[in-house]
C-alpha cells in the first residue's frame, strides 16, 4: 500500500540535488528530513511531544566530532559513535521523562533539553564551548579492495547527498517494517488510548521508552551527518531553537505522510533561505504559517496537498480521518 | 569551597526570593491555565517578554510607574483573551498536542515581533525615584524595589488565591479542573471558564515580565530561559497544591541564587538536578496529590 508513495519519495529525493541549483539545500532537506524522520517516529506514531530532541541530534554530532578527531577517521566508526551516543542519551532521559504522561512529557523534554543545553555551554573542554567542536576531519567512503570515495569534495559534489540517500532509503525501509511490527501497532495503540492500551496488557511504559530510544538513535544518526557534512559541530546543535526547528519541519509536512518530513525540512529550509535575503525577521513568516498549518491543516502541507489531490480525482469527500 | 559569611549567604536568599517569586508568578499561571484547559502555554515566556515590552512602552507614553503597572496586566491578559478566543478555541476538539503546538508558534512570532518593533538591543527601564534607594535590612542593604517586586508579587498571589477559593466564579475554574465534563453538565458556560482562566494565567506572566523589566532589562530573547525553569517550578511542586507551587517556586529561586555563590557557572543548570531528583523520589512533585 505504501510501497509506490515509497518509490515515489525516493524518485523524488534521487532527482532533487539536480533540479535545485543550492547543493547545501539539498543535503540539508536530507539530514533535516532524517532527523524529521526520528521525530515523526515519536510524535505521529507514538504520540509523545518533545520539545528537546535537539539533545540527540546534539549528543549524536559531538560523538561523531570526538570519534573522528580523536578515535579514528574511520566513516562508520564515526557514524555508529553518533547512534550509540544518541540511543545512550534517550535511555536515560526517557528513563526520568517518561515517569510523567501527557503534557508533562513536553515540559520536562524542554526542561532536560535547556540543561544539556547549559551543560554543553559549560562544558567547553569537551564541546568547544560557544565556538563549536571545531577541525572534524571528513572520512572517505571505503570500499575494500575497489576504490576510496571522498564524501565532501568540490570535484564530487553529489557523493555526500547520495551516499546520505542511500542511508536515508535504508532508514525508510527499516521505519516501515518497524510501524508494521507488532511493536509498530502497539505504539499507534498507546497513542490512540493510553488507557485500553494497558487493559489489553501493553506495558505502555516500556514500548513508550523503546519508542523513545529508537527516536533517539534516529536523531544521534541525524547528528553524525550533520558533523560529516559541516566538519565541526555548532553548539546550536543542542540549541532549544534546533528542536524546535525539528518539531516545525515535522508539523509543516504532515505527521501522517512518508513524504512528510522532507517536504517540511523543505519548505522549512527554504523558507530560511529565500526569506532571510529580504528580512531578518524570517521567523515571524515562519511562525505565522506554522500557526496556521496547526489550526486549519491538521495533516500539515504535504497532507493537505494530497486530501485535495484524492477528493479531486476521487470526485467524493475526503474520509474525515479519526482523532 | 571558598568560605563566605552568613551574610552573603542571607543576601543572596533574599535576592533568590525575588526571582523566586517572578517564577512563583509564572508557574501559578501556567497551572491555572493547565489544569482548566489541559493545555500547556508553551506562549508563557513571550508573554512575559510581552509583558516587559508593554510595561518599557506605557512608561514611556504614560511616563506613571504606577498606572504602567497596573496596565500591563490587564494588556497581556487582554492579548491571552485574543489567543484564547480566536486560535485556541477551535483546538480543543483536537489531540492535545495541538493547541501545544500553537502556543510554541506563537513564541516566534511574539519574540520576532517585539523585536522588529524594539529592535534587538536590550532596552534598560528605570526604577521611580521613591523605590530607587536601599533599605537597611540590619545586616545589610537591599535595593527598596526588589522589596517592592516581592511585595507586588505577594499580593497578585495572595489575591489569585481569594479568587479560587473564596469568589463564585473561582470556585467554577476550581471545579473545572477538577472535572470539565461535570461543570458543563451542570449547565455552566466552560467557555467562558477557559476564557477566564487563559486571561488570568497570561496577565500573571505580564505581570511578572514588567516587574522583572527595571531588575534585568528587557530583551526579546528574556522569555526563553524563564520557561523551563517555570516547568520544573510545575514539575517539583506537583499538581493540584497551589501553595506547593509557591514553595516551590521560592525553592528554584533560592537554589539557583545560593548556588551561584560557590558555582557561579551551575547556577543555572542546578535546578533541573533538582528536577531530575524530585522525579527519581516522587514523580507526582514534592505537593503534588495524585
Amino acid at each position: 500500500m505504501k510501497l509506490p508513495s515509497l518509490v515515489v519519495l525516493i524518485a523524488l529525493l534521487i532527482v532533487l540535488p539536480f533540479v535545485n541549483p543550492s547543493k547545501t539545500l539539498s543535503n540539508q532537506i536530507l539530514i533535516w528530513g532524517l532527523f524529521a524522520i526520528s521525530y515523526n517516529l515519536l510524535l505521529g506514531y507514538t504520540g509523545l511531544l518533545s520539545f528537546g530532541h535537539a539533545m540527540f541530534f546534539g549528543l549524536g554530532s559531538y560523538a561523531t566530532g570526538h570519534y573522528l578527531i580523536h578515535l579514528d577517521n574511520g566513516l562508520w566508526g564515526g557514524l555508529l559513535a553518533g547512534v550509540l551516543c544518541g540511543t545512550v542519551g534517550a535511555i536515560a532521559i526517557g528513563w526520568f521523562g517518561l515517569r510523567r504522561r501527557g503534557v508533562y512529557f513536553a515540559m520536562l523534554t524542554l526542561a532536560f533539553g535547556q540543561m544539556l543545553y547549559f551543560l554543553g555551554f559549560k562544558l567547553d573542554f569537551i564541546t568547544g564551548g560557544d565556538d563549536g567542536l571545531q577541525g572534524v576531519p571528513t572520512p572517505s567512503l571505503v570500499i575494500p579492495g575497489i576504490k576510496e570515495i571522498s564524501l565532501v569534495s568540490i570535484q564530487h559534489p553529489y557523493n555526500f547527498y547520495f551516499f546520505c540517500l542511500a542511508l536515508v532509503i535504508v532508514v525508510l525501509l527499516a521505519k516501515e517494517l518497524l510501524v508494521r511490527s507488532p511493536f509498530g501497532k502497539g505504539l499507534q495503540a498507546i497513542r490512540e488510548s493510553e488507557e485500553r492500551s494497558l487493559a489489553l496488557g501493553y506495558d505502555t511504559m516500556s514500548v513508550q521508552w523503546l519508542a523513545f530510544v529508537l527516536s533517539g538513535a534516529l536523531a544521534g544518526l541525524a547528528g553524525a551527518m550533520n558533523t560529516l557534512y559541516l566538519g565541526f559541530v555548532p553548539l546550536d546543535s543542542l540549541a532549544l531553537a534546533t528542536s524546535g526547528t525539528v518539531l516545525i519541519m515535522t508539523i509543516l509536512g504532515g505527521k501522517g505522510l512518508l513524504i512528510g518530513p522532507f517536504v517540511g525540512a523543505g519548505l522549512f529550509l527554504g523558507l530560511q533561505d529565500l526569506l532571510s535575503a529580504y528580512t531578518d525577521s524570517w521567523q515571524l513568516v515562519v511562525g505565522a504559517i506554522f500557526v496556521i498549518v496547526v489550526i486549519v491543516l491538521p495533516s500539515g502541507i504535504a497532507g493537505g496537498l494530497s486530501d485535495y489531490a484524492s477528493s479531486f480525482f476521487s470526485r467524493k469527500p475526503a474520509a474525515e480521518k479519526p482523532s | 569551597m571558598e568560605h563566605l559569611d552568613a551574610t552573603t549567604v542571607i543576601s543572596q536568599i533574599f535576592t533568590g526570593t525575588v526571582s523566586g517569586m517572578m517564577l512563583v508568578l509564572m508557574a501559578l499561571g501556567l497551572t491555572l491555565i493547565f489544569g482548566v484547559m489541559n493545555v500547556v502555554n508553551f506562549a508563557h515566556g513571550a508573554l512575559y517578554m510581552v509583558g516587559a515590552y508593554f510595561f518599557f512602552f506605557t512608561l514611556q507614553k504614560v511616563g506613571n510607574f504606577w498606572v504602567a503597572l497596573i496596565l500591563v496586566p490587564v494588556l497581556v491578559g487582554s492579548v491571552g483573551l485574543l489567543i484564547e478566543r480566536i486560535l485556541m478555541r477551535p483546538l480543543y476538539v483536537r489531540p492535545e498536542e495541538d493547541p501545544i503546538l500553537m502556543t510554541f508558534g506563537l513564541t516566534y512570532i511574539f519574540m520576532e515581533a517585539m523585536r522588529m518593533y524594539f529592535g534587538k538591543i536590550g532596552l534598560a527601564v528605570d526604577t521611580p525615584a521613591s523605590l530607587s534607594s536601599a533599605v537597611n535590612l540590619g545586616l545589610f542593604y537591599f535595593p527598596s524595589y526588589m522589596i517592592f517586586a516581592v511585595v507586588c508579587a505577594m499580593l497578585a498571589i495572595f489575591g489569585l488565591w481569594m479568587f479560587q477559593e473564596k469568589t463564585d466564579v473561582g470556585l467554577i475554574v476550581r471545579a473545572g479542573s477538577r472535572d470539565s465534563v461535570m461543570v458543563r453538565v451542570l449547565g455552566l458556560d466552560f467557555n467562558r471558564v477557559r476564557l477566564l482562566s487563559f486571561s488570568i494565567g497570561t496577565a500573571l506572566a505580564g505581570l511578572a515580565g514588567a516587574l522583572s523589566a527595571p531588575i534585568r532589562g528587557v530583551i526579546p530573547e528574556m522569555g526563553a530561559p524563564v520557561l523551563p525553569q517555570a516547568f520544573v517550578v510545575v514539575v517539583v511542586g506537583g499538581k493540584g497544591s497551589f501553595w506547593g507551587t509557591v514553595a516551590s517556586g521560592l525553592l528554584v529561586g533560592i537554589v539557583t541564587a545560593v548556588t551561584s555563590l560557590w558555582y557561579p557557572s551551575w547556577a543555572e543548570v542546578v535546578v533541573y538536578f533538582l528536577m531530575a531528583v524530585v522525579l527519581l523520589v516522587r514523580p507526582m512533585g514534592l505537593f503534588g496529590r495524585e
